[in-house]
This record gives C-alpha cells, sequence and structure tokens, in this order.
C-alpha cells in the first residue's frame, strides 16, 4: 500500500491503495466516482476511458502509480453543469439506449474535439472505433460529435 | 372515449397502506441520490411538501408535480421513458411535470414485470392506460365533490381540473389529497387514439443527463456502508465441476476477507427455465475492492475434475421435465460435424403440407442450400452483477435483472426465507439482450451475503460473464425449394436443429403460402448452457430463410421483393393449413413500404442492395440493406426499415431501438463467435471476440413505422433477425459469393 495525491476533476484527492491499482477501480472503489464504467479491463472496449491532460486514456490500463502530478477529468468532471457541448449534443440527438458505454463515448468523443474541432468522418469513426456500444447507437454517436463540432 | 372496466388489474388500485410514499422514497434513496438536481433540470419548482398516493403507479405532489411508477426492468429498450408516458398521457398530466421513478418488484401491483418476449409494452398497455385514467376520474371526482356540481360537467386537461359553468378551476396538486380519499372508479375512460397528446411524441430518455453525467444509475454502481465485494471462480470448462482448492495465498492477499466454495442451488431444487446454471458449485473470494477480489483469484490454487452426466429437474413454463447435460468436453469442430450428420438423417416432422415429395421428384429445378451460426455470447457491456443485504429475517436485493419475479421463489428457497420477506429492487441495467433473465448471480450473491452476515455486491470479470455459459445456441439448417418448368416455387422443405434447441418456427412464413411444405427438426444435448438471446430461434433462423429466398429469387429469375409478395397474397386469399400463425397483410405491408421508402423501383442508385422481412414477437419488419464496394471493401452504406409494431409510444425512441437492432444484427452475423477447445470457450474477452465496431455500422438508417391503431406489439427483438437475411443478400450482390456460414467474415472480408 502507498499514499498517493490525486489530481482529479480540480480537486486533490489522497488515496491509499497498492500502486498497481488501476485508476479505473481508484475512482469507482476508494473515490466512489462510478461514472467511469468497467467494461473489459483489457483496454479493449472503452467503457473506462477518462482524461489524461488532454488525452483520453484508457483508466483500467492505468496504474495509479503512474498518474502522478498530471490532471485526471472523469465524466463526472467534464463540465460543472453537464453543459459540455458534447454532453449537450448527446442529450440532443438522445444516443443512449442502456446507457452503459456512453461516459466512455463522451469521454472520447470530447477529447477528439479538443485536439481536432471539425473531424471528417472517417477521422470520427477513426477516433470512436476503440469504444464498443453493444446496443449499436453508432449512427446517433456519429450524428452527436458532429452536432457538437458545429456547436 | 371507450369505457373501460377498472376490474382487470383491479389489485393495482386499491391502495396498500404497508407501501406508503414515504417507505417507497426510502426504498429509492439510492437511485434518487440527486433529485433535486434532477427536478431543478427539469424546470419544474420545488419539491411537494407531501405526496398522495392514488394507485400503485403513480402519487401526486401538493404542488402538482406527479412521480410515475415505471414498474419493468430498464434494459436500454427505454421503458422507463415509454412506460410513464403512457400513464401521463391518461392521466393528462403535463409531460414536464412528470418524475419517473423505478417501482420494486411488487407482484401484488403489477403484471409482467419482466424485460422478455419484446412484451413490456404490449403486456402492459391497458394497465398503465387504466392506472392514468383511474387517477384522472378520482381528480374529476374529488373536485366535484369539492365545487358541489356534476362530474361529467368537469374537464381535465394538463393537470388542470375546471368547471366551466361555475369558473372554478384547480391544479391536481390542489385535488390530490382529496382524490386519493375517493373510491376506486368502477369504470373508468380511456382516450381515443386521436385524443393522445403524449403517446406517439418523441420524449427525451427520462435518464439521459444522469447517464451523460455519469451518475450512480446502474448495478455495479451500487455503493453501500460496510459493503464487501465478492467475485466468482468457475470451472475453466464446461463438463468440468471443483474438486479442491488451496486459498492460503489468496486469503493472505490484502484487503481480502474470506474465500470459500458455494454450491448454489440443492440437488434437489427444482429449477425453472431461469434458474440455468452451468457451474452449480463455485469458489468465492470475498474482499474490501474489486481490484483486490479480482487478483486474490488468480492467486487461487483449484484443481478440477471432469464432471459426470448430470440430469436435472426443471419446470418449464409448466411442463415439468428433466434436462440431460451429459458428461465430456465438447469441441466446436465435433458440434459442427455432429449437426451436418444429424441434418442428413430424416428429422422430425413438425409440419407437412401437400405432398412434398411429389413436387421434389416432379421440379425441373431444385435448390438446396445449407446454413449455419455458432453459439454467442449476449455480452452486456455491464458484467453480471448484484447487491444483497440478507439478515436473519430479511433480503434486500439490488441490481440488473430482466426477471426479478421470476428469481424470487428461487431466492427465497435458498435463503429459508418466506417470500415476502425477499424484496428486489432494480436498477437501470447496462444492456440486456437475454442474458439478465437467468438470475443465478442473485441466487448466488444472496447465499454469500447470508452466509457472510454482510451486505455484498457480487461483480464478474468479463472473462467470468464470456466463459460461464448460457449462450445463444449453435443452429444449422438445409432448405431445398422445387421449382416448376415455368419458374413456379411448388414445395419447400426445411430442415433444421442445433445445439441443444431447433429453431424451427414451423408456422411461420412461407408456411400457409405453398401447396407443398415440409419442416422437420432435430436436437443435440450438450453440456454447455445456452439461453434466451435477442428474438431467440428467429436470430439464426430469419437469415437463413431470407438468403434462401433470395437465391430462390434469382433461380426463379424474380424481384426478390415480388417473389415474397405473390407467396404472402397466395397466403392472404388461399391459405395453405390452419395453423399458420402470421397475418399476410401485415406482412406485404412491410414490404410494400420498404419498397417505397428505399425506391427500390427506381433501381439500385448504384448500391448492391438486399432485401428481407421478417415476423416475431408479433410484429414485422422488412429491411434494405446496401452495399457500396469501397477499395474492394464491402461497406453497408444504409439500411432502411420498415416496422409494424402497432401504435408506437416514443417514435424517436423506437427509431433509436430500430437503429440498435440493424446494427446489431449486422455485428453478429459479421464478427461474433463463441468456440470451444475441450470444453473450454476460447473467446473470453474482446481481444478474441468481435462486435462490431463503429466504422463497421451502416453509414445512414432510416426507419418507417406503419401508422395504424393496432395496440402496440414488440419492437426490441424483431429488427434484429432479418437484418442477417438483407446483409447477406446484399454481400452477394456487391461481392458475387454467397454467405451461408455466420460469421461472415470467416468466409470473406471485414465490414468498413
Amino acid at each position: 500500500m502507498a499514499t498517493f495525491n490525486l489530481n482529479i476533476n480540480g480537486e486533490t484527492k489522497e488515496i491509499d491503495v497498492d500502486p498497481s491499482t488501476p485508476m479505473l477501480w481508484v475512482l469507482r472503489d476508494h473515490i466512489k466516482l462510478v461514472g467511469t464504467k468497467y467494461g473489459c479491463g483489457i483496454a479493449q472496449c472503452g467503457a473506462c476511458t477518462i482524461h489524461l491532460g488532454d488525452n483520453a486514456v484508457r483508466s483500467c490500463q492505468l496504474p495509479v502509480s503512474a498518474v502522478g502530478e498530471q490532471e485526471i477529468t472523469t465524466i463526472e468532471g467534464l463540465s460543472e453543469n453537464g453543459d459540455h457541448p458534447v454532453q449537450k449534443a448527446w442529450l440532443e440527438i438522445d444516443v443512449p439506449q442502456c446507457g452503459y458505454c456512453q461516459a466512455g463515448q463522451i469521454m472520447t468523443a470530447s477529447a477528439l474535439l479538443k485536439r481536432n474541432p471539425h473531424p471528417s468522418d472517417t477521422e470520427i469513426e477513426t477516433a470512436m472505433n476503440g469504444n464498443i456500444c453493444r446496443c449499436g447507437t453508432y449512427t446517433r454517436i456519429k450524428k452527436a460529435v458532429k452536432t457538437a463540432a458545429e456547436s | 372515449m371507450a369505457s373501460i372496466k377498472t376490474k382487470i388489474g383491479r389489485r393495482a388500485f386499491i391502495k396498500n397502506t404497508s407501501l406508503a410514499s414515504g417507505g417507497l422514497v426510502l426504498g429509492f434513496s439510492f437511485l434518487n441520490s440527486c433529485k433535486p438536481k434532477q427536478v431543478a433540470e427539469m424546470a419544474v419548482q420545488e419539491m411537494p411538501k407531501e405526496w398522495f398516493e392514488i394507485n400503485g403507479y403513480l402519487k401526486i405532489g401538493d404542488n402538482g408535480l406527479v412521480t410515475i411508477l415505471s414498474p419493468n426492468p430498464e434494459i436500454g429498450q427505454n421503458v422507463r421513458t415509454s412506460m410513464p408516458m403512457i400513464v401521463a398521457d391518461e392521466l393528462e398530466i403535463d409531460w414536464k411535470d412528470v418524475l419517473v421513478e423505478q417501482a420494486p418488484l411488487n407482484t401484488d401491483l403489477y403484471s409482467w414485470q419482466v424485460a422478455g418476449g419484446s412484451r413490456s409494452i404490449s403486456s402492459s398497455w391497458q394497465s398503465l392506460r387504466m392506472a392514468g385514467a383511474t387517477a384522472r376520474q378520482m381528480l374529476k371526482e374529488a373536485a366535484a365533490k369539492a365545487w358541489q356540481v356534476p362530474v361529467g360537467e368537469i374537464s381535465a386537461v394538463a393537470g388542470k381540473l375546471t368547471h366551466e359553468v361555475s369558473g372554478n378551476s384547480a391544479g391536481y396538486g390542489d385535488m390530490a389529497s382529496a382524490a386519493s380519499q375517493i373510491a376506486v372508479p368502477e369504470e373508468v375512460d380511456l382516450k381515443e387514439r386521436s385524443e393522445f397528446s403524449i403517446i406517439g411524441t418523441s420524449r427525451k430518455n427520462v435518464d439521459g443527463r444522469k447517464i451523460v453525467t455519469g451518475q450512480p444509475l446502474f448495478g455495479l454502481d451500487v455503493q453501500r456502508e460496510g459493503m464487501l465485494i465478492a467475485t466468482l471462480a468457475h470451472p475453466p470448462a464446461f463438463g468440468m465441476q471443483l474438486k479442491s482448492f488451496d486459498a492460503d495465498s489468496a486469503k493472505q492477499m490484502p484487503g481480502i476477507k474470506d474465500v470459500f466454495s458455494l454450491k448454489i442451488y440443492d440437488d434437489d431444487f427444482k429449477r425453472s427455465a431461469f434458474h440455468h446454471t452451468a457451474f452449480n458449485e463455485v469458489i468465492v473470494v470475498l474482499g474490501e475492492s474489486t481490484w483486490q477480489v479480482m487478483q486474490a483469484k488468480k492467486a487461487l490454487k483449484v484443481e478440477w475434475e471432469n464432471a459426470p452426466e448430470v440430469s436435472v429437474g426443471m419446470s418449464m413454463f409448466g411442463n415439468e421435465m428433466k434436462v440431460n447435460f451429459p458428461a465430456g468436453l465438447e469441441n466446436s469442430t465435433n458440434h459442427r460435424l455432429k449437426m451436418e450428420e444429424l441434418n442428413a438423417r430424416k428429422g422430425k416432422v413438425v409440419r407437412k403440407d401437400g405432398n412434398p415429395e411429389a413436387a421434389f421428384k416432379n421440379a425441373s429445378k431444385v435448390i438446396e442450400r445449407s446454413y449455419s451460426a455458432p453459439f454467442l455470447a449476449h455480452n452486456t457491456m455491464e458484467p453480471m452483477n448484484f447487491f444483497a443485504n440478507v439478515t436473519d429475517d430479511h433480503a434486500e436485493l439490488l441490481g440488473p435483472t430482466q426477471t426479478p419475479e421470476w428469481m424470487e421463489p428461487a431466492i427465497a428457497e435458498r435463503l429459508g426465507l418466506p417470500i415476502e420477506k425477499v424484496d428486489i429492487m432494480m436498477t437501470r441495467q447496462g444492456g440486456g439482450f437475454g442474458r439478465r433473465l437467468y438470475g443465478h448471480f442473485m441466487v448466488e450473491v444472496a447465499a454469500i451475503s447470508q452466509k457472510v452476515k454482510a451486505p455484498v455486491k457480487l461483480v464478474y470479470s468479463r472473462e467470468d460473464d464470456m466463459s460461464q455459459g448460457i449462450y445463444r445456441p449453435s443452429y444449422y439448417a438445409t432448405y431445398r425449394a422445387a421449382l416448376d418448368a415455368d419458374n413456379n416455387l411448388t414445395a419447400l422443405h426445411v430442415k433444421t436443429g442445433g445445439i441443444p434447441e431447433s429453431p424451427l418456427f414451423a408456422n411461420r412464413f412461407p408456411a400457409g403460402a405453398l401447396d407443398n411444405y415440409l419442416a422437420e427438426d432435430w436436437t443435440i444435448e450438450s453440456n454447455i448452457t445456452t439461453g434466451a438471446f435477442r428474438a431467440p430461434r428467429s436470430n439464426f433462423i430469419a437469415g437463413a430463410e431470407q438468403s434462401f429466398l433470395d437465391e430462390v429469387a434469382e433461380a426463379a429469375g424474380k424481384d426478390p421483393i415480388e417473389l415474397r409478395l405473390e407467396l404472402l397474397k397466395r397466403a392472404q386469399e388461399n391459405p395453405v393449413g390452419e395453423r399458420n400463425d402470421y397475418d399476410a397483410a401485415r406482412y406485404a405491408g412491410v414490404l410494400e413500404l420498404v419498397k417505397e421508402k428505399s425506391n427500390w423501383e427506381s433501381g439500385n442508385q448504384g448500391m448492391n442492395r438486399g432485401v428481407s422481412a421478417y415476423f416475431c414477437h408479433d410484429s414485422y419488419v422488412a429491411q434494405v440493406l446496401d452495399i457500396a464496394m469501397e477499395k474492394d471493401k464491402p461497406v453497408v452504406q444504409k439500411v432502411t426499415t420498415a416496422i409494424d409494431c402497432g401504435i408506437v409510444i416514443n417514435p424517436d425512441a423506437a427509431t433509436n431501438l430500430a437503429e440498435g437492432g440493424v446494427v446489431d444484427g449486422i455485428g453478429h452475423a459479421m464478427y461474433s463467435a463463441i468456440t470451444f477447445k475441450d470444453g473450454a470457450p476460447e473467446q473470453k474477452n474482446f481481444d478474441k471476440y468481435r462486435l462490431i465496431r463503429h466504422s463497421e455500422a451502416p453509414k445512414s438508417i432510416e426507419t418507417h413505422f406503419v401508422q395504424n391503431d393496432i395496440d402496440p406489439t414488440g419492437l426490441g427483438e424483431p429488427p434484429f433477425p432479418p437484418i442477417m437475411g438483407a446483409l447477406a443478400n446484399a454481400l452477394y450482390k456487391a461481392t458475387g459469393q454467397r454467405h451461408y456460414h455466420q460469421p461472415f467474415i470467416t468466409e470473406k472480408q471485414v465490414l468498413g
């Protein structure tokens, strides 16, 4: 066990866990931020996507010991009032079916738009290809990403 | 308005003092943790000071806010929005003044609290309407009493009661207290379809904001004071069982509380169809956090052994039977050989019309094709999990289940508690697809909590989830068609079966449209457990049948839609046999609609087009799928879907569900399979198990609903099966190659 001071959603959190613990479980079990989802544990589904700095990363493969001073943003911290353009677009298009994968989709999409504010369809598909939606909302996700890009 | 006796489901309208509103709200504290914010966002004033329970489906606040309880499990089919919409429409309340809560399992108040058979809406259509209409009538009666005027002169519109003659008016909140004291009316008026103001209009998902902001909603999100986490180790292969284990080193690991073996059902427990489990004895690893128990599980030293043949007593929808699970470690290659062997023999004749043998003998052309599909894992994105807190005299369960009602007796029996001491509450569920119909994980977590006397959340890893069984069965089918010299289809023969069930629907189209028809089937036993998977059996046979009809049309030199319409015309005008279980006119209706909407007759528009149509869950779906070749790779450009599912409650959400069915069907036909080597599944996570991804989805999907006044029928399942046929038929046009064996990726290049 070791103590870590983490910068999560603009707040400092002190936690005492095994250094190998993935950020996914630190967030979910220790900090009680459960918006970041467990789907596969091997970085194949994207449900656990968070931002490390400006980059979308799979938190199931990110040991807490590797985070250091870097800022972590989770779905809960993406915006203060749930009004990030991507969140608003998701509501406008009414994307979710079961909704379980959508936090990960939104975190991937918002990181994409930050580095590429006007992605082409192909760029959207490429960026989003690591996020599985078992319900099959892909066409709506693409529409929502484009809507967010236009706003 | 149509008058309707409130007798059906009347228990729901008798006030139940044990279910006072305060108690309900307490029971919901976890899911409602951010209620004030949600209310603010809905632009509704303050929360009411007091709620008045009108009936089991709704309560009205003193400020006019209405809480509607959504009775059924929400697995992504959007019933948490559409079911309350039905109540709200009949109640005559503005949708913005509605809050939605999940109802707990309560078999006294609600019927069919099941997410299965695409029946949530159709089975509750009347009772939901009655709940709203009854409350509206009680509010009117309360106002009539207060104003001393005839009740028939009072109107109720958008949460407001008005008596025009006297000039009296009041909000629902003002009359809620008095209305809750009014006797339940014997008869109420239901609205005519033309009077609907919410039903048939698109309303956003009531959980949308919570989903996009990551609020706790799902079973895996449950947190409780003092809660422990459990995970399970099950045998690595079907046909194996636990022999012994050494947990010494696992127990020494940080955070681990205990490791023990657990028997799920007693040997003499009479299982129902939904109590399926492949592994009745497992090892439980219990600890403080999910990561800790997952790590400790890896440190277990377990010896597994081959299991003997087991025969389990099962009650399948009232039929008592023994289900046999043979001994041995099975292999996919043997499965295929066995299926081919069985299919080459005479099967069990399920339906025979006319003289198919003679028709084949006299045919000028015979077409014969075989199709197969592998086992599939449901792979809900949220793996199996459940929470339980079992004390000496009470069990509380909370989590994702499609069948709370059917699991409750098994849980009560396992715990030795009376059934009324078992309370089950549903969370929002990260997908269902049939997997959560089988709630062995609820029995497991309840038994664990009882043993360790603590609140416990059971969590399956993805690998546990994918290797545990309850798969979609593997199927095989051979179709034969006889054509005469004029290219008329004179006979059809289908022989099909699977491991362990047959996918045959002998009385569905094209039965009834042909003078000579023969349907046979067979089954093969297996120790690999299977279960219902979105549109069970239809999810294979539709694609096979609709691919075959495409080849028949080609051989006969006919347009594939015209061939189907000709057969359906025959089935309408002069049906063969008595037991045809489809409506040929509605079937033809969706084909006509898809023909129009896809501009079928204006040519292929540069696309390679495939068509398909199917009937299941009382609904009719036709689809046209367009493929373009891009750099020699087939890409699905567009899918046009036509659906007849009666009245559509929430059109945009229904469209979303239909789009999902299309993507899901293309994905499973194209990419997914569970295969076995020595009893062990060879795919245990998404590195080996392929699900469809963004770039492989259609570039656009268009959905059209037939407009009619028929009471709602199924929607979650029907758009899924036929698309597999449309895909195969379009791929043939695009590549010149027919696809018979799923997943198609093993036969041909990837999409996208």
